[in-house]
């Protein structure tokens, strides 16, 4: 018996990283731009995502969202009643979305007549940030109840965002938010990130929150 | 609570790289993990003993190596390891730096084996 060293560098999701590559691709070439939304349970991703594809149909776009969830899909017939594409991805227990779930639920859609997919993890705020989806953008949401030093209990997930959202500011004032601690707390983690302050009952912040969407998919063509 | 689907990336990952050593039986495994990347060494070595059961990994080691988070300074221009995940700031000059060098990798570093003697 003898025994070696086989060094292997060799990435551990590699498997992921190489399915979400290709779909990124595919993304690019069809121009459509895909976005990863991930926070906690309850933080409101579906009632933003709701609001946010009620707009952009409204302004002429077309947008579609995957949705991921354990076992339900009540939040996929939610979203289908704004008129835009859905489809709803049951993990059965696995905490965060894959991309070969996503790539798996793209069949028969044409990327190419799309101007945007929304992406809706799975609530969960740790398994998300290790796993790409060939998304461009990543955005972490926050809403004004989970307490301002989520980003520092969750830096992994926050420092891998592009842009965050904090959601439900409707109830800031009712429920004592420490709006410039929060502010302060994302930069502290990842300098610089853009931040959206929306409310999806109001409609406070969306005008912005689409501006950047809009910004984003020029941004995604040109390159 | 990932770690499960992590090893068992780990164990095909390992298995698939042991084609190459017929009969070739694992002693070790060597990780290199970031201190951003949200993987527990505690939860991984407790998955790791049931994923890897019945497998060409059965009874081997699991070794973590974790590596800081590094971030590269703009205004002194040099690479520095954060004292804290919670700050992203220069350990230097005290600056926030957003452009992180180190701490997200997730890779197979190396795997031990123990090959049986090939008869001539």
């Amino acid at each position: 018996m003898t025994t070696r060293i086989v060094e292997l560098r060799r990435g551990i999701l590699k498997k992921n990283d190489e399915l979400a590559a290709g779909l990124r691709d595919r993304f690019t070439a069809a121009n459509v731009l895909v976005l990863n939304l991930v926070s906690s349970p309850g933080t409101g991703k579906t009632a933003f995502l709701e609001r946010t594809l009620r707009e952009l149909l409204a302004q002429g776009s077309l947008a579609a969202a995957l949705v991921g969830d354990l076992e339900t899909d009540n939040d996929a017939r939610r979203l289908a009643a704004s008129g835009a594409p859905v489809r709803q991805i049951n993990t059965h227990g696995i905490c965060h979305l894959e991309a070969e779930m996503v790539g798996k639920h793209l069949d028969g859609w044409e990327l190419a007549a799309l101007d945007y997919l929304f992406i809706e993890n799975v609530g969960n705020l740790v398994c998300p940030s290790s796993y790409d989806l060939g998304e461009k953008i990543r955005v972490a949401l926050l809403s004004v109840t989970e307490g301002e030093d989520k980003p520092l209990k969750y830096p992994t997930l926050f420092n891998s965002a592009d842009a965050a959202v904090i959601t439900k500011m409707d109830i800031a004032e009712a429920v004592g938010f420490d709006r410039e601690a929060a502010l302060r707390n994302i930069n502290e983690i990842r300098p610089g990130m853009r931040i959206f302050e929306t409310s999806a009952k109001t409609g406070a912040g969306l005008a912005e929150w689409l501006g950047y969407l809009q910004e984003q998919r020029a941004n995604q063509a040109g390159s | 609570m990932h770690e499960l689907s992590i090893v068992s990336s780990i164990v095909d990952s390992v298995t698939e790289s042991l084609a190459r050593y017929p009969g070739a039986r694992v002693i070790g495994v060597r990780l290199r993990v970031g201190a951003l990347a949200a993987v527990i060494e505690d939860s991984l070595q407790f998955c790791y003993g049931i994923a890897t059961d019945g497998t060409p990994l059965a009874g081997s080691t699991l070794v973590v190596k974790t590596l800081p988070v590094v971030v590269h300074c703009s205004r002194c221009n040099v690479d520095g390891a954060i004292e804290s995940v919670q700050s992203f700031r220069c350990p230097h000059c005290g600056e926030l730096a957003m452009d992180v060098r180190q701490g997200r990798e997730m890779e197979i570093e190396a795997i031990e084996i123990e090959e049986a003697e090939v008869d001539a």
